[in-house]
């Protein structure tokens, strides 16, 4: 096993030599389901990794995936630990000063409420994620703003009474709220934040950004993109 | 893993947890118990050497190489961990990448800082960005472990400098008197008797070393704490054959078990090497050593 290892870890530096310039190394998350989550086997899984799979392909890139910490993706980036950022990332005027942005490949997303009872405080203890859209929402709103580090942490602050509700995204908490069994409901009315998802890529990397630019106009025309949607994200989400 | 995995919903608790504990995500978990191992193992004698090359430094007759090894102790002591583990891996690993650029790529014009991005050749990315992904790893963890001892040693190097001026004075004295020169006295007097003052100090540090380690992941290095965040997270049946509630609790507390025993071990360890360091020395704890026998 050790010498395959070895044997394959040897082919693909020499291989990579050669094409020095094609190995673009895709960075996200891995903890923010259905966008990019680590799947049973430890690989990267989700609708990032089929969306950037694809995009590799039709760009005639070769892709690497790695996971970073959402705190530090963004200077982990441009000082060139990676090529893109491919998380889940909401396009906004804050980031693309340090950084820029692919065409989105995901519509504008809604963002909801989720409480255990209707008639939850929503001007109350409102927990979000770190660095989010909705957690600079949630502080602009008048509630108090309850922050944590990973998604998964705030729903769990809700489970046990820390935060009155969550505010994060609609289609993060749909499945959430589906298999609660009733526990946790959707609370007022979802709302419009940011410019759609994108890639993040160096602003000094023009040339990769026309590329994924590129690929991903051609998954629109063609509907594929679409599909994809549908599949990680259900049939009543929003598409191009 | 096992044949009768192929559908995890339908089976019995034993059966079910057979099959969770042994899927790739959980080997990545075990896996990263060894990663932490490994950092201590190579860590600590790093750390130690440069701790005793700090003190040596600091105790210097040649007043500039007193005030380095000095400035080296206090500058790192005084910094908080956080900062350094943040912003002096990534200013280190652009200083290596820095010096490989002007080595590499003297015809190279575009500046290096375009705005907010740090921009060397290709060919001085370390590693390059074509390598496997492993290579990567491994220079994260490199750098990780500079980092520690780095930050360690500084601490090493307080406790052994005050270990130095523990041993008592009429040592040096008697063997200056039998005609040792400096070096001399320095490596066959001072040294075999300061370890036995400056063991107590290092025990604390390596037990802090050891509780440390979780900094790993703001290196990049995904460690035993962030997999246990990770995979102790509530599952929903979409995204895994194994969907489970809330069960972080659970992980630390095998994580508590784990720091634990490691804690245990290590005390057994430090309290043999003090006997055999007592061994013969002009202590307290030497002379009790002495009447006993």
């Amino acid at each position: 096993m050790k010498k395959i290892l070895l044997g394959t870890a040897a082919l693909a530096f020499s291989a990579g030599m050669a094409l020095a310039q094609d190995v673009v190394r895709m960075g996200t998350e891995g903890a923010y389901p259905p966008y990019n989550f680590i799947n049973d086997q430890g690989e990267v899984d989700g609708f990032e990794r089929e969306l950037g799979d694809e995009l590799c392909s039709r760009a005639e890139l070769t892709c690497e995936w790695v996971t970073n910490e959402w705190d530090s993706i963004i200077p982990n980036l441009v000082s060139g630990n990676y090529d893109t950022i491919i998380a889940g990332m909401s396009i906004n005027d804050e980031r693309d000063e340090v950084i820029d942005f692919t065409q989105d490949y995901i519509p504008p997303a809604t963002s909801s409420y989720v409480a255990l009872s209707e008639d939850a405080d929503l001007t109350g203890v409102v927990a979000a994620q770190t660095s989010t859209l909705q957690s600079g929402y949630i502080a602009e709103s008048g509630a108090t703003l309850l922050e944590f580090a990973t998604a998964d942490e705030i729903v769990a602050a809700l489970r046990n009474g820390e935060a009155d509700a969550v505010f994060f995204d609609t289609d993060y908490l749909a499945p959430i709220v589906e298999e609660s069994g009733g526990e946790l409901i959707f609370v007022g009315e979802p709302v419009v934040l940011g410019r759609g998802t994108g890639m993040g890529i160096r602003e000094s990397d023009g040339a990769l950004k026309d590329k994924f630019d590129t690929a991903i106009a051609s998954m629109k025309d063609d509907g594929s993109l679409n599909e994809l949607l549908i599949k990680w994200f259900g049939e009543g989400t929003d598409t191009y | 893993m096992f044949s009768f995995c192929t559908d995890p919903s339908v089976l019995s608790t034993p059966e079910w947890f057979a099959c969770y504990l042994t899927t790739g995500k959980l080997m990545l978990f075990y896996a990263s118990f060894g990663t932490v191992l490994l950092l201590l193992a190579i860590t600590a004698p790093v750390a130690l050497a440069f701790g005793f090359a700090g003190a040596s430094a600091a105790r210097a007759r040649f007043a500039p190489l007193s005030w380095l090894g000095r400035l080296y102790i206090a500058m790192v002591r005084g910094v908080p961990d956080i900062v350094f583990f943040l912003f002096f891996v990534i200013a280190l690993d652009q200083g290596f990448e820095y010096l490989r650029h002007k080595i590499k790529c003297p015809d190279w014009t575009d500046p290096i800082r375009q705005g907010s991005d740090f921009i060397v050749c290709p060919a001085a990315k370390l590693p390059l960005s074509t390598s496997p992904q492993i290579w990567h790893e491994i220079y994260g963890f490199s750098l990780a472990v500079l980092t520690f001892s780095i930050v360690f040693g500084a601490f090493a190097a307080n406790v052994l400098y005050g270990a130095m001026r523990a041993v008592p004075r009429a040592q040096i004295e008697t063997a200056e008197a039998y005609g040792m020169s400096h070096r001399q006295t320095f490596w066959r007097i001072l040294i075999p008797q300061m370890w036995v003052y400056a063991l107590p100090g290092l025990s604390n540090l390596w037990m802090v070393l050891v509780k440390a380690t979780p900094l790993l992941f703001l290196l990049g290095v995904e460690d035993i704490v962030y997999w246990a965040r990770e995979l102790g997270g509530a599952k929903t049946a979409r995204f895994t054959d194994y969907p489970h509630g809330d069960w972080r609790v659970w992980f630390f507390l095998g994580l508590l078990v784990f720091y634990l025993c490691f804690t245990r071990i290590s005390e057994i360890a430090l309290d043999r090497i003090m006997t055999r360091l007592t061994r013969g020395q002009a202590t307290m704890g030497g002379e009790a050593q002495r009447k006993a026998a």
